[in-house]
């Protein structure tokens, strides 16, 4: 299969107070079309900084991003991101956050019937059909993230590109929308680039998994291609060889190769960094 | 906002529904009787206390007192009021007699200029308040919105805000009512020279605290919707127009009701101190005047000044309640 996307010989510095901060270095990959790639690694490695670069929210120091062999240089929604935090306008109902998308994308190529069709066969997609006129306030967190993947998915993006996209949500419904996720998949055979730092999540969705070693300078450590059949089951999963052993490989690296030096791993003190790596995270984004 | 977090907070405290549902009455009854009991207090005291201050012009005028003068204000609004109809039948009649005899006869039609009366004052105040209270919202609105999407525009216009910003409008008022008789100049003016004057004022301080909550509700709009705007590459004015204006909205909001409190204050301020129509006239008027009645007129149209001033700040929160989709913020 061609490369849709070759994210080439990307360097990233911030111009911070203290003086400049090289978060990537040569983070270089080729992803086919079709393919579903988790981004894995430490919080703060700079797994965001890779997706903004391809979204073009930030621009690269050095290298670039080409999507089907043209340089991309400014947002556009053939890349759209599902954000962690749902992202949805507090003001627009479901339909209306999707409308916006597909007002915006589809301008001079669809009539209003078609429109609306469009929106709601995404809405029904993400099984939110019944929710289509409740504001984002009104729903729970997952629900609120499956619109903002149908507001992505509405878009047709070339890649679509999810940042942590179920992070935020409890482990039940975590599992319902990985679920979600295989099944629109299966369907659609979207280039997906999504951010995670679950192991079973990763393992479970991708075609490949990346793995980040730790920054600064952070840049790609392993790849590792993951061969299971379509469609995946987790219950069944659970006990198979080669899943256990690509789950091992992935943990492997992650705590062994880029252990965080200052991490001692009890969940207390796991938990307490990831916590900092966020705040950093909002902050620098804010 | 700590009575509503405190109430949430109770809200919260596992309760069995019996209990809820009456937890829930006595929060309505004590929502209801707390401020009555709060108003009886303040009555019983002000009586009090006025009892005992005397003043050149008589006693301190009491609930009793202004009460009297509420029912006089509104007897004399009617006697004018009859009084302004029975000149023009009167007019109205002399009109047809003349015309009867003389056909050619252009009939002359006066309007009446009797005294203004209280309720005269409060709806010129109020028109006034509110006319200049919308020209600055015209402003101020597409100006903060200006600023706050531009660094540039920012760093070049907040020094000239922030010295503008703390200086009374009533500092200005001279200045205003020179340029207003220097520059509107017309044979037939469709407003007076003093409700433009008034309204400059009004407008003058309304402006800045709209131009800064705006311009802070831009630049502190969450991220994600910017990048969300970015994805969509939506054009400069649909930006505007579907992410920047509902985003800041809440605090547009809040802006203006701190304007529009601000300006009620200055404006009869204002109009005490130029002698232009309205509620502060009314009561330099009366201060003038030095009459047996006047302490008590006086102290009716404080009490009116503050009533109105509550309900243009209500009337502005419902406003919020309708138009803002954070309904958080619309509380108190
Ligand atoms: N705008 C910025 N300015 C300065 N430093 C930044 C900025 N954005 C991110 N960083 C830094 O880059 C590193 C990677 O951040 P990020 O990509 O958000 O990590 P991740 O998503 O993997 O948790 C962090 O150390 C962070 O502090
Ligand atoms: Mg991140």
């Amino acid at each position: 299969m061609s490369i849709i996307l070759d994210i080439s010989k990307v360097d990233m510095v911030f111009p911070t107070p203290k003086g400049d901060f090289t978060a990537l270095k040569g983070v270089d990959l080729q992803i086919k079309k079709g393919e579903f790639i988790s981004l894995i690694g430490h919080s703060g490695c700079g797994k965001s900084t890779v997706l903004n670069i391809v979204a073009c929210l930030h621009r690269a120091t050095l290298g670039g991003v080409l999507l089907n062999n043209k340089e991309v240089t400014e947002p556009g929604p053939e890349r759209a991101v599902v954000f962690q935090n749902h992202s949805l306008l507090p003001w627009l109902t479901a339909y209306q956050n999707i409308e916006l998308a597909v007002k915006q994308v589809f301008k001079n190529k669809m009539s209003p019937a078609e429109m609306k069709e469009w929106i709601e066969h995404n809405l029904r997609l993400v099984h939110m059909d019944h929710a289509k006129d409740k504001r984002p306030d009104e729903i729970s967190g997952g629900m609120k993230q499956r619109i903002g993947i149908a507001r992505a998915l509405a878009m047709k993006p070339e890649v679509l590109l999810m940042d942590e996209p179920f992070g935020a949500l409890d482990a039940l419904t975590r599992a319902h929308m990985q679920d979600s996720l295989m099944e629109i998949q299966q369907k659609l055979n979207n280039t997906v680039i999504m951010i995670t730092h679950d192991v079973d999540e990763a393992v479970l969705l991708s075609d490949r998994i990346v793995m980040m070693t730790n920054g600064p300078a952070a840049t790609i450590g392993e790849i590792l291609d993951v061969n299971l059949p379509h469609p995946r089951n987790r219950l069944a999963l659970a006990e198979d060889v080669e899943y256990n052993r690509l789950r091992s490989a992935v943990l492997t690296f992650l705590y062994e190769k880029q252990r965080k030096v200052e991490v001692i791993p009890t969940a207390e003190s796991t938990k307490t960094t990831e916590k900092a790596g966020i705040k950093q995270n909002t902050s620098s984004v804010a | 906002m700590t009575a509503v977090i405190s109430k949430k907070a109770l809200g919260i405290a596992p309760m069995s529904n019996n209990k809820m549902i009456m937890s829930f009455i006595s929060e309505k009854v004590q929502a209801l009787i707390l401020p009555m009991a709060g108003i009886f207090c303040f009555m019983l005291l002000w009586s009090l206390t006025a009892s005992s201050i005397d003043t050149s012009l008589g006693k301190f005028p009491g609930p009793h007192a202004v009460a009297t003068q509420v029912v006089n204000l509104i007897d004399e609004h009617n006697a004018e009021r009859d009084k302004a109809d029975v000149f023009y039948i009167r007019q109205d009649e002399r009109n047809k007699v003349r015309m009867a005899k003389d056909p050619s006869y252009q009939p002359k039609v006066r309007i009446y200029t009797g005294k203004e009366t209280f309720l005269d004052q409060i709806l010129t105040s109020l028109v006034t308040v509110i006319s200049g209270f919308l020209v600055a919202a015209v402003i101020a609105i597409p100006l903060g919105i200006a600023i706050g999407l531009s660094k540039t525009l920012n760093t070049a216009i907040n020094p000239i805000i922030q010295i503008f910003k703390p200086v009374s409008p009533l500092a200005w008022l001279p200045i205003v009512t020179m340029v207003v008789s220097a520059l509107y100049v017309s044979p037939d003016p469709m407003f007076a020279k003093s409700f433009i004057t008034s309204l400059i004022t009004v407008t003058l301080c309304s402006l800045w605290p709209m131009v800064i909550n705006t311009s802070f509700g831009v630049v502190s709009m969450n991220q994600d919707w910017v990048n969300v705007s970015k994805v969509l590459s939506l054009p400069k004015h649909v930006h505007i127009q579907k992410i920047v204006l509902p985003a800041s909205i809440p605090a547009i909001f809040t802006g203006m009701r701190m304007s529009l409190g601000i300006a009620w204050m200055v404006l009869i301020a204002a109009e005490m101190l130029s002698q232009s129509p309205g509620l502060g006239k009314f009561v330099w008027d009366e201060f003038q005047n030095g009459s047996s009645q006047s302490l008590s007129r006086i102290m009716t149209a404080v009490l009116t000044i503050g009533l109105i001033g509550y309900l243009l700040d209500r009337t502005m929160l419902q406003l919020q309640r309708i138009l803002s989709w954070d309904k958080s913020s619309a509380q108190l």
